[in-house]
């Protein structure tokens, strides 16, 4: 697997972030992961430490959110949970279905650390 | 329309949104797919495709399901009609595009080390010592691996997934992210089905639709030459389609966090679903194609 490499893409994106906002640090990095995105999240995990040494993300937490593979029938309209072999309708269980959720591998936030001055409050409703 | 505290986020993301933290740090939302990236790179690589005219096809099975063998024939039998180029992906050796090269079509062949798949850079790189000008069809040939090619998107229109009669006809089950996607499932090797005995195509297709894929199967010998003439005929439409369309497309195959973010409200982007703070696109960082 590939797991290594993902995490390479996943530092660039961090530290960008990071040097857009001057922080000091990273404290932590959200993923959200689905089992129909290929990636195994306890390799990735394993991979982290190793890939963030000598980067501005040493030190951050990775926590990986894992979703469940969820299927909108084309038939019959339900959504519905489903294993990612077998994509079928629960209701119907027809095969024309969509993926809904599931096949997520995404960086959902991180959580920089910012000197005191430039840290601000929490955030509002518009 | 609340674009910060997460009230308009996917059902899978919900769990995700912002929550408000004290102190030293501040938490960023970036919703961006990991693979944002490599997704720049293909969509150039797509676009300089389209800019030829070129219909790129990714081939992907397991090693040895005779990806080459196909290709060969395939040469053989459009000689004269369809224009060809080869992308040959392996871990090492030449083999494979001197293969195709032996036929009088230009390869190049892309040598991984020990990386499972290919990627967009990969193709991207390739390109650069591949002319496209008077090409039809750039077929690139994936690294043998049922797994890591899904996962990268690699500028192509179309996917296709060769599963061999040796392998098993639930092989589908076992590498869903794989045939979920594929835009064409190749059984290969036909002509030994009769010595394998208990290969079904009829359970390899249930397999596909049991992954909500309507993809065509077609079952062919690239040695016997029985069945080619269905896989000839897709390529025929598939390049009288890509020829037709103003707008390019790209296969259903790579969509890692694809549903996700899709769901997203369109107004609000990739990135400023949720949290404090909306992170922009990457940009792509362009060069030039560099030909001749």
């Amino acid at each position: 697997m590939h797991e290594l490499a993902l995490c390479q893409a996943l530092i660039a994106q961090v530290e960008a972030v990071a040097r857009r906002h001057r922080a000091d640090g990273v404290a932590s990095v959200r993923l959200l992961v689905g089992p129909l995105s290929g990636i195994e999240p306890a390799l990735l995990q394993s991979a982290f430490p190793l890939a963030v040494a000598g980067t501005a993300v040493e030190g951050a937490v990775l926590s990986i959110e894992r979703s469940v593979v969820h299927v909108t029938c084309e038939r019959c309209g339900a959504q519905s949970e489903a294993l990612p072999n077998r994509l079928l309708c629960a209701a119907c269980g027809d095969w024309h279905t969509r993926v809904v959720s599931g096949d997520e591998l995404t960086l959902a936030g991180v959580e920089l650390i910012l000197a005191q001055d430039s840290a601000t409050g929490a955030a509002t409703c518009v | 329309m609340c674009n910060a505290c997460g009230c308009n986020t996917a059902p899978s993301e919900r769990s995700l949104a912002y929550r408000p933290l004290a102190g030293e740090t501040r938490e960023v939302s970036v919703l961006k797919g990991l693979l944002d990236r490599n997704d720049a790179v293909a969509a150039h690589n797509r676009a300089h495709f389209d800019a030829h005219g070129v219909l790129a096809l990714d081939l992907m099975s397991a090693p040895g399901a005779g990806k080459t063998a196909l290709l060969e024939a395939t040469i053989d039998a459009l000689r004269g009609e369809v224009r060809m180029a080869v992308i040959e992906g392996d871990l090492e050796t030449e083999n494979d595009a001197r293969r195709i090269r032996a036929k009088g079509v230009p390869a190049v062949q892309i040598t991984t080390g020990g990386a499972c798949h290919l990627d967009a850079q990969m193709v991207h790189e390739a390109l650069h010592a591949l002319s496209l000008d008077g090409v039809d069809i750039l077929f690139i040939e994936n690294v043998g691996n049922l797994v890591c090619p899904a996962g990268f998107d690699l500028g192509q229109h179309r996917d296709v997934a060769l599963l061999s009669v040796t392998e098993g006809d639930d092989k589908p089950a076992k590498y869903p992210v794989l045939f979920k996607g594929a835009d064409l499932v190749v059984l290969s090797k036909a002509d030994l089905l009769p010595h394998v005995g208990d290969f079904e195509p009829s359970r390899a297709e249930r397999c596909v639709r049991e992954l909500a894929n309507p993809a065509p199967l077609l079952t062919l010998s690239a040695r016997s030459g029985a069945g080619m003439q269905a896989w000839l005929d897709w390529l025929r439409n598939e390049l009288g389609a890509q020829r037709a369309r103003s707008a390019s497309v790209r296969p259903n195959l790579q969509t890692a966090g694809g549903s996700a973010l899709a769901a997203l409200p369109s107004g609000a982007g990739r990135g400023s679903a949720f949290g404090t703070t909306a992170e922009p696109p990457s940009p792509l960082v362009g060069e030039g194609w560099g030909e001749g």
